[in-house]
């Protein structure tokens, strides 16, 4: 039981930040403006939430300009996708470890 | 109570990872009336073609002699207003659609299915034309169908996945119109309309209406 719950990633432990890594795993890159319209959140809130994935080197960021109006792309790393997965992992596999337990009590 | 937490997160994963990479708002009901367009422009073909008096049965695969400038020129017209007129339907629909789910309709997944359905059906269109450049009407119509046919399964990858049956279905029919050469007209109408109706109701059915209740 130990190393399952060991597996479950803490960086991950928000709506918001799931959802980030959500939209990356499976996108080449997203930009802000497509984050925030996807997740429903406040401009600040993407912000942060950004910065904490940034800082733990699960996401990369990309400054460019597009039309002389700044644009700032997210990209997952391979550390990144490497460590969601992971985080999926774990969770189903607790999930389902609790479901077969619901049953034999049934 | 955990677990309901755990659950929740696995599903808004799912969702978001769907939602993000697909375009989703592609109506079924637009589907239907591409169909009608379709049965209806191979009517109109059919007595245009009997009208200039030459028999379609008699094109083989290569027949200069029948050849009719006007009656081409007729034929382009009316596939033209076909394929404006379903396109057009489609997107009204689909916006409608959009607009109702609250979903944006001009983002990067729309982007990424338009240019991925277009540019195969464009190399097809220039395909057919050339076709007819050398007088090989009887392979326009298998042509039509097998270009479509590998677009739709192009495209399904970029939104809802049951668009690959209905790609498949065109280009087995393709393949099978090449082998019947007078015919292509029926084969023609069979894939791109009863096909694409038969598709749009099985869509509605599964998407649309549910979200109407």
């Amino acid at each position: 039981m130990k190393n399952i719950i060991s597996n479950i990633n803490k960086a991950f432990d928000h709506r918001i930040r799931l959802g980030i890594m959500s939209v990356l795993m499976v996108n080449e890159f997203a930009d802000f403006n497509t984050l925030k319209e996807l997740l429903g959140a406040t401009d600040g809130n993407i912000a942060s939430h950004t910065k904490a994935l940034e800082k733990q080197k699960y996401i990369k960021v990309e400054k460019s300009f597009i039309n002389r109006k700044p644009n700032t792309r997210y990209l997952a790393t391979e550390k990144g996708k490497k460590a969601f997965q992971e985080h999926l992992d774990a969770l189903e596999k607790l999930l389902s470890k609790d479901i077969s337990i619901e049953k034999k009590k049934k | 109570m955990e677990n309901e937490k755990y659950l929740q997160d696995l599903s808004e994963i799912k969702q978001m990872m769907h939602r993000s990479s697909r375009f989703i708002s592609l109506s079924g009901l637009s589907g239907v009336f591409a169909g009608f367009y379709a049965i209806l422009g191979a009517i109109i073909a059919k007595i245009l073609i009997s009208r200039n008096r030459f028999n379609y049965e008699d094109f083989s695969a290569f027949s200069e002699k029948n050849l009719n400038n006007d009656l081409i020129f007729q034929l382009l017209l009316l596939a033209l207003v076909v394929l404006i007129l379903a396109i057009g339907t489609a997107v009204f629909l689909t916006t409608r659609k959009a607009k109702k789910n609250k979903q944006k309709i001009w983002d990067s997944t729309t982007r990424r299915l338009v240019i991925n359905f277009f540019t195969p059906l464009a190399a097809g269109g220039i395909f057919c034309l050339v076709l007819l450049e050398y007088s090989l009407i009887g392979f326009i119509a298998p042509c039509m169908l097998l270009f479509y046919g590998l677009a739709l399964i192009h495209a399904s990858k970029y939104t809802l996945g049951e668009l690959r049956s209905l790609g498949y279905a065109n280009l087995v029919l393709g393949l099978i119109a090449t082998q019947f050469m007078g015919y292509g007209l029926y084969f023609w109408a069979l894939g791109f309309g009863v096909f694409h109706i038969i598709y749009g109701i099985w869509m509605y059915n599964k998407h649309d209406r549910k979200s109407a209740l």
